[in-house]
C-alpha cells in the first residue's frame, strides 16, 4: 500500500477546525503508521484557506478544494468533489468522523464509489488484517469489522473515541527548527448549480454558554428524579461549575421539561465524556446505551438499588436535591482559593 | 403523492443479549422483535402526510418471515401496501447491499417521498437512507426533526439537529427523509386497523426478479466478532452522612483531575 495516502476529511466551524476533525487525524495516524500511508487532510469550503495552515502541522499534503457553491453545505456537491480528487489521488483509506455532517455525506460517497463503509468506529485492532471495533446494539456489544478485498476504505471514527493532541500552534513554529510543514494544494472542482440537492436556508445557534453535549469534557445529566423542569436549574449550576454541558434521560424530555436535544441514550445522543454525573437517573439500558463509555460515572441516586450503581466508578445514595449544593459549593470554594 | 416508508425489524431495546458460540451473531430464539424505533416516527410522518395531503403509503422491508410482523404493525397504523423482499439468499448483508436491493425495489414501485430512520438501534449503521437516496439519485435530508411538504412546488422543508444548533434546510422532491426522535409521537394502532391488518396480504418480492447483478449481493464489510463490552467494574458507594459524602467525593474526582 505504500506510496498511497490516507485521507482525513476536515471539519471546521466559526471556532476553527473542530476537535472532531484532531482526533480522526490521530486515528489517521494510527493507521498511517502502520500501513506506511501518506497522511493528507482534506478541506472544502469557500474561502477557507486560514486553515489549511493549522492542518498543514500534522499531515503530509493538505488539499484544499475551494468553490463559491461549497460556501453551503450539501452532501451532493461534497460528494461529487470529492470524487473527482479520489479518481486522480487513488487514496487508500478515507477517514471522517461521524459527526452529523460526516454521517450526512459519507454514506453518499460511499454508494457514489461503489466502496463500503464502515461507520461510527470505535477503536482498531492492528493485527494482519486491521479490523475496527464498533459499539453495536445500543452499545451492549461490541462488533469487529472488516472490509472485504478492496482497495479503497472509508471510515467514520466515533467523536471523543480516539486522542485528541492539541494541534502545535503554527505561530510559535514559524522559522523554528525541525518546523515539518506538508505541502497546501489547491484544488479547483467541477461544481455547476446543478449538482446542489439541498438548499441550507438558515442555522439557527442555541445560544447557550455551555458546550455542545459531544464535545463537552463533563456532563450533568438529571432524570426523573429532578422532579420538574424548574428544578434544572441545579444542575445548570453545577455544570456550570465545571465547564460542562446538561444533559437528561428521556423521562425528562417525555415530561416536557427538556426538548430532545438534551436527551443522553438510546434514542438520544451518544456521548463519551470525561466525567457523567447522574442526578436522579436510574439508569436503563436505553440510557445506558448513550453514556456507558464515559471515562468516570458518577451516580446520584435515593435508591441503593438503582442499576446505575453497577456501572458507576462513585456513587452517593442520597437526595440529589442536598447532595448537589454541596458539591457546588466545595467546587466554588477550590476555585477561589 | 407516493410515499414509502422503510422498516426494518430489530430486537427489543432492553433484553439481554448471547452471542452464539459458533458465529459472530446472537442467539435468536425466544427473542421479542420489533420495528426499529426511529422506523415509528417515519411511519408516523407518512400518515400525518397522508392525512394533510393525500396520497399512499407503502411500507418496505428487506428481511425474513417474522418481519412480516412489523409490516402488518404498519398496515394497522394506516398503510396502504406491504411489501417484503425475501432475504433468503443474501447472505451477511450489509449496509450497501440492503440499500442497493432497497434502492431497486422502489424504483419500481415508483416514489415522491422516501422515509427511512436515522439509524437501525441493532447495528447502528446509520447510512441506509443516504445510500438509498445516492442510488436513485436523489437528495436526502437526514436526521430531521421537522417536516413540511409543499406538494404544489414539489419542495420540502426540514429542521435537523446539528452540533451546537439547529439547521433548516430545503430540497426538491422526490427525496429521502431519515427520522430522529422528536419529528413527532407516534400514535397507537386501532382496533378496526388491527383487524385490517390481519386480513390483508403482505406481498413478497424474490431477488430474482430485481434484475439486480448478483456482485451486488456481494457484501463489502464483514463481521468478524461480536463480544461484550468489558464490564466498567462497579465503583464505590461513599458511605457516610451529607455534607461529607458530597464532599469526600468532589475531593475524589478533584485527586482524579476530573475536575
Ligand atoms: C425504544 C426505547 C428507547 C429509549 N431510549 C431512551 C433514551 O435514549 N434515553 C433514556 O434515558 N431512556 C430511554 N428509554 C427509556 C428508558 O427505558 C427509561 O424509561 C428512562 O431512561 C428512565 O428515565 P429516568 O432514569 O430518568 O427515570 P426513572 O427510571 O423513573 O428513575 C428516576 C430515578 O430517580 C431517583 N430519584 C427520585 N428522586 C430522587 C432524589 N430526590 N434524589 C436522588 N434520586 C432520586 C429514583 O430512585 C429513580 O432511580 C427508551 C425506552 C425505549 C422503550
Ligand atoms: N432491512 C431493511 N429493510 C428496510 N429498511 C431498512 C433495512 N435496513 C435499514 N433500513 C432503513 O434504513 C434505516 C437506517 O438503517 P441503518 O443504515 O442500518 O442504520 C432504518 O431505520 C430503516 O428505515
Amino acid at each position: 500500500m505504500s506510496n498511497k495516502e490516507i485521507w482525513v476529511i476536515a471539519e471546521y466551524d466559526d471556532g476553527g477546525i473542530k476537535k472532531s476533525t484532531w482526533e480522526a487525524i490521530s486515528a489517521a495516524g494510527l493507521l498511517s503508521g502502520y500501513l506506511k500511508l501518506k497522511p493528507a487532510a482534506v478541506i472544502l469550503g469557500n474561502g477557507i484557506q486560514r486553515f489549511t495552515e493549522e492542518l498543514s502541522k500534522e499531515v503530509e499534503i493538505v488539499y484544499y478544494i475551494e468553490h463559491p457553491l461549497l460556501s453551503k453545505y450539501d452532501s451532493n456537491a461534497y460528494v461529487k468533489c470529492l470524487h473527482q480528487l479520489i479518481k486522480d489521488k487513488k487514496p487508500a483509506i478515507i477517514i471522517a468522523s461521524a459527526t452529523i455532517r460526516g454521517k450526512d455525506y459519507i454514506p453518499r460517497l460511499s454508494g457514489r464509489l461503489n466502496y463500503g463503509l464502515i461507520t461510527d468506529c470505535i477503536g482498531f485492532e492492528l493485527t494482519d488484517n486491521i479490523i475496527f471495533k464498533r459499539s453495536v446494539y445500543g452499545g451492549r456489544l461490541i462488533a469487529t469489522v472488516k472490509f472485504e478485498e478492496s482497495e479503497l476504505w472509508i471510515v467514520t471514527v466515533r467523536p471523543r473515541c480516539f486522542e485528541y493532541k492539541i494541534p502545535l500552534n503554527p505561530l510559535l513554529l514559524r522559522g523554528t527548527e525541525g518546523a515539518v510543514k506538508g505541502e497546501i494544494l489547491h484544488v479547483k472542482p467541477a461544481l455547476g448549480q446543478q449538482d446542489i440537492m439541498t438548499v441550507i436556508q438558515e442555522i439557527i445557534k442555541e445560544t447557550g454558554k455551555r458546550p455542545d453535549l459531544s464535545e463537552a469534557d463533563v456532563i450533568v445529566s438529571g432524570g426523573r428524579g429532578m422532579k420538574g423542569a424548574e428544578n434544572f436549574k441545579l444542575l445548570e449550576d453545577l455544570a456550570d461549575a465545571l465547564g460542562g454541558a446538561v444533559g437528561a434521560s428521556r423521562a425528562v424530555v417525555d415530561a416536557g421539561w427538556l426538548p430532545h436535544t438534551f436527551q443522553i441514550g438510546q434514542t438520544g445522543r451518544v456521548v463519551s465524556p470525561m466525567l457523567y454525573i447522574a442526578c436522579g437517573i436510574s439508569g436503563a439500558p436505553q440510557h445506558l446505551a448513550g453514556m456507558s463509555t464515559s471515562k468516570c460515572i458518577v451516580a446520584i441516586n435515593k435508591d441503593l438499588n438503582a442499576p446505575i450503581f453497577k456501572i458507576a466508578d462513585y456513587g452517593i445514595v442520597d437526595d440529589l436535591f442536598k447532595v448537589v449544593p454541596v458539591m457546588i459549593g466545595e467546587i466554588k470554594k477550590d476555585k477561589n482559593n | 403523492m407516493k410515499i414509502i416508508v422503510c422498516v426494518k425489524e430489530v430486537t427489543d431495546t432492553a433484553v439481554v443479549l448471547k452471542i452464539k458460540v459458533d458465529s459472530p451473531e446472537i442467539e435468536t430464539e425466544n427473542l421479542p422483535w420489533v420495528i426499529n424505533p426511529y422506523d415509528e416516527y417515519a411511519m408516523e410522518e407518512s400518515l400525518r402526510l397522508k392525512e394533510k395531503h393525500g396520497g399512499d403509503i407503502t411500507v418496505i422491508t428487506f428481511g425474513n418471515e417474522r418481519a412480516e410482523n412489523i409490516l402488518r404493525g404498519c398496515i394497522a397504523l394506516g398503510a396502504d401496501r406491504a411489501i417484503r423482499i425475501n432475504d433468503k439468499s443474501v447472505k451477511g448483508r450489509d449496509s450497501f447491499v440492503t440499500s442497493k436491493i432497497l434502492a431497486k425495489a422502489i424504483k419500481n414501485i415508483g416514489y415522491d417521498i422516501i422515509l427511512c430512520g436515522k439509524e437501525s438501534v441493532d447495528y447502528g449503521y446509520a447510512q441506509t437512507g443516504q445510500t438509498i437516496a445516492e442510488f436513485l439519485h436523489i437528495p436526502c435530508i437526514s436526521a430531521i426533526k421537522k417536516f413540511d411538504v409543499f406538494p404544489s412546488n414539489k419542495e420540502a422543508a426540514c429542521n435537523r439537529e446539528i452540533e451546537g444548533g439547529l439547521e433548516v434546510v430545503k430540497c426538491n422532491l422526490p427525496a429521502v427523509f431519515t427520522a430522529q426522535k422528536g419529528l413527532n409521537v407516534p400514535r397507537y394502532a386501532s382496533l378496526s386497523g388491527i383487524m385490517k391488518a390481519k386480513k390483508m396480504k403482505i406481498e413478497t418480492l424474490e431477488l430474482d426478479t430485481l434484475d439486480i447483478n448478483p456482485s451486488d449481493f456481494k457484501p463489502k464489510i464483514k463481521i468478524t466478532n461480536l463480544s461484550y463490552p468489558p464490564k466498567r467494574t462497579e465503583g464505590k458507594i461513599i458511605q457516610g452522612l451529607l455534607p461529607d459524602t458530597a464532599k469526600e467525593l468532589t475531593k475524589n474526582l478533584k485527586e482524579a483531575g476530573l475536575i
